[in-house]
């Protein structure tokens, strides 16, 4: 099992350090002169030679990606060329808004639609199905932004509950920060609710017509315990995997819902770097989220390891 | 079972909310003012975006003058000044006992070194031209500056009120982009990036004292959630409501008060004078017959804003309304394009940036140009991208921008300035405005320098740009008009 994890484990670093040389080849050797994609078409030498000796452009590519590796692994992030800040500052000031974020939205989805994905595959194509089903569908095909109007008005204008936008900060206290977080992460959390439950209600469906479900049943155990308790557990695999791509995408693609709610998170940060060409910004927040996604997989093949104990023993079973 | 406690949860957590809500809402010393655009940093003298000024211009810093609400100069740090017979010598008297946020004193030093700063060959100042005329700055004393000029300059006094030349402390200003430290009756408090900047009030401000114990500016740039923002008091207002169609729903709300008021920017259709063909006058008098102005204003701006002829602003005393040299005529300009040898129409770019009077205003003037045989193809680019191709490489054919800065005419003295325009005449005429310094020559020579743009369509004139305000009806003292670049809070109480 340790023998498992710890391959695991090299795997995970394995992918990060070819993720760190792909950004990096993208990044700074395609463009072929990062400088003159920052500062643009008409900057003078000067200017050009100024920032190239500034970014270390005149050594070779090897080293430079080596430096790189090793400011990383200082915590050196570089400094953001239109902030004239550490890019560290500005990343930890922005995930301290995207993480819990995209946790909280994680957590209402799977609150959502686990539930609903159970209950609709134990009333297959009755009144409870095609209700649950019929909203999901609705759920994937509403635009979320327009979803996130809807909740401001009704909920911070009408209803003056709720802030319409912004983000306090977490030093204003628990209450206000968690009060501004809520109507993104509902947004959020919509689409990927209703992705969710169907990819619940499927799987489940496939576990209920199993042997060991008609065993469960038959040994006296009530519908509802053995649907959550055998049915479900071995249902979970393919809504982990589901989830661990949602989660990724949680953590990079909140940029429209940012907005919207004016919440300065990462996505608007790398946003608002593409459009002022800060290539520094743009490539740790890159190799940043490729770093998150790496994890959330790791993450996802250790709840598999716990889900499914056949992977636990080794040679059988999926691994 | 679960539901039902689930359900109870969230209406307790909810009951809790509003109660957290209202109760905060209570102070009416504490103002939140919404902003477009985030400014990239706080140093008014080290960058030319118009959201540094409207953060900071009179709340943080302040230079000797100042541009009061009106657009007249005031004194600001000096409390007076003596001009010298031949117009060269300038002699400002500080005021006595004023800080600096971090404590240390402000004398003619600071003075002398926020000059000497901005005159510098490495300076990042954005309008170098308003102290190009300074031959020579000099502390008499701690409390006295002389400043000594190579040529009359009649604008000088203004140019010192501009955002650009306001006075730094040696101490701080290398770090005035991200910790402002200046003079003013705020001090910066806080930046949150992508969020606000928090102000509070200078409790050891030299000046009357302000009325605002804190000041908050809130960055939302989407139009969309500026309006919830303000319906949801999320913020108390906008100096420059970013969803002008939305204008409507709060004229009718009695919390609301609606302000449509003057700017200082002309929205033009920059055109390259030195591509073909636009060199040839003809080609550019003949857009100018295409334009329908008015169209362009009820479809881009909802009907906010004021047709101009010229390159300056209708609110001047100076101002000749030259709007009917070109009137809409599309058979006009059909028949000079011909006379150009262009009968057969031809093809351009527009490159537009980002703001609305671009992008909406772009799509109705290549509509407008269409019709004539102007085929053009819309470009729409970030302000990076403007600022790289189009602003210093003048590399385009046609662009929408507005110009903001306030007495902006001189431009087209400019060499090599974007858009290229070269004139004897209008350069001979700008040169004696700028060393002119009685009043009535100085109009007249306005006068002058806008028919001489006119009669050679430099650019296609569309409009001047509306500052439309939105705020809580029991707010007052927020400016009307924008003659300068800025948030002007000295003012500002709510009236409870």
């Amino acid at each position: 099992m340790t023998l498992l994890l710890a391959r695991r484990f090299l795997g995970l670093l394995a992918t990060l350090l070819a993720a760190s040389a792909i950004v990096f080849v993208v990044m700074e050797v395609l463009p072929g002169d990062p400088a003159a994609v920052m500062l643009g078409v008409g900057a003078g030498e000067e200017n050009l030679g100024a920032l190239r000796r500034e970014l270390g452009l005149d050594r070779p590519p090897v080293e430079r990606y080596l430096l790189w590796l090793a400011a990383l692994a200082r915590g050196d992030l570089g400094l953001s060329h239109t902030y004239r800040v550490p890019v560290l500052d500005l990343v930890s000031e922005r995930i301290a808004v995207t993480f819990p974020l995209a946790l909280i939205a994680m957590a209402l989805t799977v609150a959502i639609a686990v539930p609903a994905g159970v209950l609709a595959a134990s009333a297959r194509n009755r009144a409870g199905d095609i209700a649950i089903s019929a909203v999901a569908q609705i759920g994937i095909a509403i635009p979320n932004f327009w979803f996130a109007m809807l909740l401001i008005i009704v909920f911070a204008v009408v209803l003056p509950w709720l802030p319409a936008g912004g983000f306090p900060g977490w030093d204003a206290g628990l209450r206000p920060a968690l009060a501004a977080l809520v109507l993104p992460a509902v947004a959020l959390a919509l689409p990927q609710a209703a992705i969710l439950t169907r990819v619940t209600r499927s799987s489940m469906l496939d576990t209920i017509g199993e042997d060991y479900v008609r065993t469960a049943r038959a040994k006296g155990l009530t519908r509802r315990a053995a649907l959550w308790r055998h049915a479900l557990a071995n249902a979970l695999i393919p809504v982990v995997t589901i989830m661990g791509l949602q989660f990724s995408f949680l953590i990079s693609g909140t940029i429209i819902i940012e907005n919207v709610f004016h919440l300065p998170g990462l996505g608007r940060l790398l946003f608002q770097a593409i459009a002022q060409r800060d290539l520094i910004v743009v490539r740790e927040i890159v190799l940043l989220l490729a770093v998150a996604v790496v994890a959330v997989n790791f993450l996802v093949d250790l709840a598999y390891l716990v889900l499914d104990p056949r992977l636990r023993r080794g040679s059988h079973g999926l691994s | 079972m679960k539901g039902r406690d689930v359900t109870r949860f969230v209406v307790a957590a909810c009951v809790a909310l509003a109660a957290a809500m209202s109760a905060a809402a209570a102070a009416n010393t504490r103002l939140t003012l919404g902003m477009a655009l985030e400014p990239p940093h706080l140093d008014p003298t080290a960058g030319a975006a118009a959201a540094i000024d409207e953060v900071v211009y009179a709340n943080v810093f302040e230079g000797l003058t100042r541009i009061d609400r009106h657009g007249a100069v005031r004194p600001a740090l000096a409390r007076g000044w003596s001009v010298s017979g031949d117009g060269l010598t300038y002699t400002f008297v500080l005021h006595q006992g004023v800080r600096f946020h971090d404590g240390t004193r402000l004398d003619a030093d600071d003075v002398v070194f926020s000059l000497e700063r901005a005159m510098a060959a490495d300076s990042t100042n954005a309008q170098k031209g308003l102290f190009e005329p300074i031959e020579r700055v000099r502390a008499i004393d701690p409390l006295t500056v002389e400043v000594t000029l190579k040529r009359p300059a009649g604008d000088f006094l203004f140019g010192l009120g501009w955002g650009d030349a306001v006075i730094v402390a040696r101490e701080s200003s290398a770090t005035n982009a991200s910790e402002p430290v200046g003079t003013g009756p705020f001090r910066f408090a806080r930046w949150v990036r992508a969020e606000r900047v928090e102000l509070v009030r200078n409790d050891d401000y030299w000046g009357a004292p302000v009325a605002l114990e804190s000041a908050t500016f809130k960055f939302i740039s989407d139009p969309a959630a500026a309006v919830p923002a303000l319906l949801a008091g999320d913020v108390d207002g906008f100096a420059n409501f970013p969803a002008p169609e939305a204008l409507v729903r709060f004229r009718d709300d009695a919390r609301f008060h609606v302000e449509i008021g003057t700017t200082e920017g002309e929205t033009i259709l920059a055109i390259n004078n030195r591509r073909p063909p636009f060199d040839d006058v003809r080609v550019r008098r003949a857009i100018q017959h295409a334009l329908d102005r008015q169209e362009i204003i009820d479809g881009a701006m909802f009907g906010l804003g004021t047709p101009i002829g010229s390159h300056f602003a209708p609110h001047h005393p100076a101002y000749v309304d030259l709007t009917g040299m070109y009137p809409h005529d599309r058979e006009k300009a059909k028949a000079l394009l011909a006379e150009a040898g262009l009968s057969g129409g031809f093809r351009a770019t527009l490159e537009l940036p980002p703001p609305t009077y671009a992008r909406r205003g772009g799509e109705i003037v290549a509509a407008q140009l269409a019709r004539v045989g102007i085929a053009l193809e819309l470009v729409p680019v970030e302000w990076a991208q403007w600022l790289d191709q189009v602003f210093k490489g003048a590399d385009f054919d046609l662009t929408i921008v507005s110009h903001t800065e306030p007495f902006d005419i001189g431009i087209y003295a400019r060499e090599d300035y974007y858009f290229g325009y070269r004139s004897a005449a209008f350069d001979a005429t700008y040169k004696e405005l700028s060393t002119t310094t009685d009043e009535a020559r100085r109009a007249r020579l306005l006068r002058l320098a806008q028919r001489l743009l006119a009669v050679d369509a430099a650019s296609g004139y569309l409009f001047q740009l509306a500052k439309s305000g939105v705020w809580n009806a029991r707010i007052e003292g927020l400016w009307e008009n924008s003659p300068i670049q800025a948030n002007d809070l000295t003012e500002v109480r709510w009236t409870d």
